[in-house]
């Protein structure tokens, strides 16, 4: 409203009548701005501020509908520790790889390359399909890979004779390399932008002050890249903390992770025990998230305090 | 050094690189100058560069020639594709040349890395490290060198005053205007005292006003400093008012070099004589040495073409414009078309009357531009008015 | 000066194009492994689903199945599939038209008249990414078991309204980038002094200009719906991948070969986008050619 009320300062002066007239005239766009964008307030209220307050609500409710912080106890459980472990750590392995090999990707897909050449368009349509590939179907590809029956399995089995241990899609290690496939694309989409705005002058301009392949790294490219590289990184943690279909897919029975306990604790709610668990367990995921996502937004408006 | 001064110096360079020191009577100060210019790399000398880039068939640079000596500004001045940022680029080393030598104070230069070649270049625009404040700009090539703290802070001031920015040290670039950060560019690049100052088209980012300023302090910087310098630019007038010597580049090569005067008077080719100003193509007679022009001799320049049927190239302001209407056997009848005052002088475009300028020009009526000092003008010029225009014994070119 | 040499027949050192075959080399590298990693389960699931894994027998039955929409060759209900299939492209299509509706119209407006609220926007469409699926889904949980009781039914479309806040973050930022592209206060600051209406001015003149990344907005939307399990699962409901999954635990071949082909669709439409995009950029080179011609 700040813009309105600028614009109709100059004719205030001029007469009272027209002074009149403009403040009513603000009024009416004040109103009308509001009116339009209402439905938007209105609706995100409703399913995501609502649904928000459920959880944080009912992360504090007793069984007696009483405030209680008796239900954060279960969030000292061993197994509910262990699980928040876990997902941390496939979060922050498959997030560095997906960093460090997506920014590879990125830097060797800019260099030397036309800004609208063919191979980056196929390889940033790729990434922004293969990126958002998440869930049921990428469990599908890594069962019909190296599952029990899979095609890299069987065939390393013939060619090699090597056996792929059936269990290694379900082990830690199967996790973060089916979370890195959706990582680095990720990665690719989100940095190459970064690599875009590296200058070719400035590489040209430290080889003629005297500078090497070395001093253009260590004292240019990475110091402008970094901050947005480690924004970039937390995003995709925050990305692999809250995946939750693909891990879904391969562990029907175990709750290795925090989002699959959120999940069979959603089912045993009637479970007296269980009063408000999956409250807490998804109050304490907003917690983790808002954290690295804040984190994140800090490290960028650190990076951009020189423009 | 004042102007005078530093002009009985060069002159006196001249001498010396013409092998005449010996018997002229050079004074101290002038050989204080070039050692001092020669100990910072001195001239440059580019032989017979071809440079192709790849998958491209024609040549960037075909047989391109340069010397510049110890301490003097060269301009290279071209239409955009000549190859004057090529060339510029060939003599840092940020391209690869597929023949000819490049010298710089008698040193092969032409296997030397870029960054060994300890010439620094300021570029168009965006060549400042964002993330440096402008005095860790122009630290930057010293740190390189390996200089403490303490010492490369007192350079880096030194050249942020010679630039005029001290109280902008501490400011990052990108909140600088584009006048202010090719300030820093040029502070940084002189910071590394280099042997050659490669300036690659460093005011065209910039606008009208702010150019003008900047392009006469990098000429009095220049001359301070005493810094070959290579300059590149698209803009004549650029060229001419900050240039030693100009060279005009077509095709990859220099058509002609030479002081912006005799460049400007003295044109050797058509391609210079039209790129340079604004000329006039007037049919005329020539025998090589003279040619007549609307009834009237001009001295022609050596060079020029000889037969009747030639065309001379001639300024506006070699052209003078009678109003009286008396016919004389010299000058051509026109009609004025539009007259544009502009401030100092009057530019006059005009029509010539005959049918036979007509036909000669393939149909079309063949236009003339006049060009006198508004304090000058004849009475009665009016849009629409006669006139005879008459050429002034001045020397010309026929093609 | 140096004295003047005939000029050395050999070429001088290539020291930039010896670089640059270096730099080559390693970017085919990189690019070589990463292509690998990515191609690999793409085409280990294209043979899984022609080769029978414990057979070894060849053969497109699984493909058959889903183009003749009949898997009783594989001993395959596949009903499910085509519900959970055409439960999902409804909610697609749903979904975009009310995630347009709520956008466009408040991010013009603030755009225009109000950057305070225009950031307010900003803030609340990325918070969806704070918040994950997951968790959302536990609020919403007690919600719907509400709204199916009280004012709706139990119908998978209804998921829309939740699907709405899932695809938030991305629709708003395609909006936001076509927004930003178009110098909107000009053109409807020149709409209003030809004396065009509000609604005129957006439905004649803004929409026009928009309809690219409106386009880019709704083609993310269907994506993001498509893929979606979380929600539907949890909430008890059957769309597509819902379907995908009950099917992959009787016949893997067939969830697979739906699942390529789920891909390929989802290539088609950023492809078409690009495509879009493309032209869009060298229509826009080309006008403002012919204004400097």
């Amino acid at each position: 409203m700040s813009i309105t009320h600028t614009a109709s300062r100059p004719s205030a002066h001029r007469s009272e009548g027209l002074k009149a007239h403009s403040t009513s005239s603000t009024l009416r766009k004040g109103i009308a701005d509001a009116a339009i964008s209402i439905p938007f307030f209105a609706y995100t209220a409703c399913f995501l501020l609502v649904p928000t307050l459920i959880v944080i609500v009912g992360a504090f409710t007793s069984r007696t509908g009483g405030f209680t912080l008796n239900n954060l106890a279960k969030l000292g459980e061993a197994n509910t520790l262990h699980s928040l472990m876990t997902s941390i750590t496939v979060s922050a392995a498959s997030a560095l790889i997906g960093a460090v090999v997506g920014a590879c990707a990125s830097y060797a897909l800019v260099i030397g390359a036309k800004p609208n050449g063919m191979l980056r368009r196929v390889m940033l349509a790729v990434s922004s399909v293969l990126a958002q590939f998440g869930g049921i179907m990428l469990a599908f590809a890594f069962i019909a890979t190296i599952g029990i029956n899979g095609v890299l399995t069987l065939a390393l089995q013939q060619l090699f004779s090597f056996t792929v241990n059936p269990n290694w899609l379900s082990s830690i290690g199967g996790l973060i390399t089916i979370y890195s496939y959706f990582q680095i694309p990720l990665m690719i989409v989100i940095f190459l932008p970064a690599v875009d705005s590296m200058r070719p002058q400035w590489r040209e301009a430290v080889e003629s002050l005297g500078g090497t392949t070395w001093h253009y790294w260590s004292r240019v490219a990475v110091p402008i890249l970094l901050p947005r590289f480690i924004s970039a990184f937390l995003l995709l943690f925050a990305n692999a903390f809250s995946a939750y279909a693909t891990a879904a897919a391969l562990f029907a029975q175990r709750a290795i992770l925090l989002p699959l306990m959120v999940q069979s604790a959603m089912r045993n709610e009637m479970d007296p025990n269980q009063q408000g668990f999956a409250q807490v367990l998804a109050f304490t995921m907003i917690l983790v998230v808002a954290l690295v996502m804040w984190l994140s937004h800090a490290v960028e408006k650190r990076a951009g305090r020189w423009q | 050094m004042s102007l005078a001064e530093r002009k009985a110096v060069a002159a006196a360079i001249d001498e010396l690189h013409d092998g005449k020191a010996e018997q002229s009577s050079v004074t101290d100060a002038a050989r204080a100058v070039l050692e001092d210019s020669q100990e910072r790399g001195g001239g440059i000398c580019m032989q017979h560069i071809d440079k192709i880039y790849p998958g491209n068939a024609t040549k960037a640079l075909d047989d391109f020639n340069l010397d510049v000596k110890p301490g003097e500004m060269v301009v290279l001045l071209g239409g955009s594709g000549c190859g004057k940022s090529t060339a510029l680029r060939s003599l840092s080393g940020l391209e690869d040349i597929q023949a000819g030598r490049i010298m710089v104070g008698g040193q092969d230069v032409t296997s030397v890395p870029a960054n060994k070649r300890n010439m620094a270049m300021v570029f168009q625009a965006y060549s400042l490290f964002p993330h440096m404040t402008a005095v860790q700009n122009v630290e930057f090539g010293l740190e390189i060198r390996g200089l403490s703290f303490k010492e490369r802070h007192r350079i880096a001031m030194e050249k942020l005053e010679l630039v005029g920015l001290v109280d902008q040290a501490t400011k990052f670039t990108q909140q600088m205007s584009g006048g202010q950060q090719q300030r820093v560019a040029l502070a940084r690049a002189l910071a590394i005292s280099p042997r050659v100052l490669l300036l690659d088209e460093p005011l065209s980012a910039l606008d009208a006003k702010v150019r003008v300023q900047l392009r006469e302090e990098i000429r009095r910087i220049q001359v301070e400093t005493g810094t070959t310098t290579v300059f590149v630019t698209h803009d004549q007038e650029e060229a001419l008012s900050v240039a030693d010597r100009i060279g005009v580049m077509n095709h990859g090569r220099i058509e002609q070099i030479d002081a912006p005067q005799t460049l400007y008077q003295r044109p050797s080719t058509e391609y210079v004589a039209t790129f340079i100003g604004v000329t006039n193509r007037l049919p005329a007679a020539s025998n090589g040495d003279e040619a007549l022009v609307f009834g009237r001799c001009v001295p022609l320049i050596e060079g020029s073409a000889r037969g009747d049927e030639v065309t001379a190239l001639i300024r506006p302001e070699a052209l003078t414009i009678d109003t009286s209407g008396r016919t004389s056997a010299i000058g051509e009848k026109a009609q004025v078309q539009s007259i544009h005052f502009l401030g100092s002088h009057i530019r006059v475009d005009a029509v010539l009357k005959d049918e036979v300028w007509t036909r000669a020009n393939g149909g079309k009526p063949l236009e003339v531009t006049v060009q006198c000092s508004s304090t000058g003008a004849p009475d009665g010029l009016a849009v629409g008015g006669d006139v005879t225009i008459v050429p002034l014994p001045v020397p010309a070119l026929a093609v | 000066m140096a004295v003047m040499q005939d000029v050395k027949p050999e070429q001088p050192v290539q020291l930039r194009a010896i670089r640059i075959r270096r730099q080559r080399i390693v970017k085919t590298l990189v690019l070589g492994a990463v292509a690998i990693f990515l191609a690999t389960p793409l085409l280990a699931m294209l043979l899984f689903t022609v080769r029978q894994p414990l057979s070894g027998v060849w053969g497109i039955e699984p493909w058959k199945a889903i183009f003749t929409g009949d898997g009783s060759s594989l001993g395959a209900d596949m009903s499910a599939l085509w519900k959970g299939l055409g439960v999902s492209l409804a909610l697609s299509a749903v979904t975009v038209v009310l995630m347009l509706l709520l956008l466009v119209p408040t991010m013009v407006m603030a755009h225009i008249r109000n950057k305070r609220l225009e950031r307010a926007i900003e803030w609340v469409s990325t918070l969806p990414l704070t918040i994950p699926a997951i968790v959302l889904v536990v609020g919403l949980g007690p919600m719907y078991r509400w709204m199916s009781i009280n004012l709706l039914s139990t119908n998978p479309i209804w998921l829309c309204f939740a699907y709405v806040i899932l695809v938030l973050p991305f629709a708003f930022r395609a909006l936001a980038v076509g927004l930003r592209s178009i110098d909107v206060n000009t053109l409807s600051e020149a709409a209003r002094s030809l004396g065009a209406s509000w609604p005129k001015v957006f439905f004649k003149v803004l929409i026009p200009n928009l309809w690219q990344s409106m386009l880019s907005a709704s083609f993310i939307s269907v994506a993001v719906v498509l893929g979606e399990y979380t929600v539907a699962s949890l909430l008890g409901r059957t769309n597509l991948q819902v379907a995908l999954f009950q099917l992959g635990q009787s016949n893997a071949q067939i969830s697979t070969a739906m699942s390529l082909l789920a891909l390929v669709f989802a290539t088609v439409l950023v492809v078409a986008l690009d495509v879009i995009a493309e032209h869009m950029r060298r229509r826009q080179e080309k006008g403002q050619n012919d204004v400097i011609g």
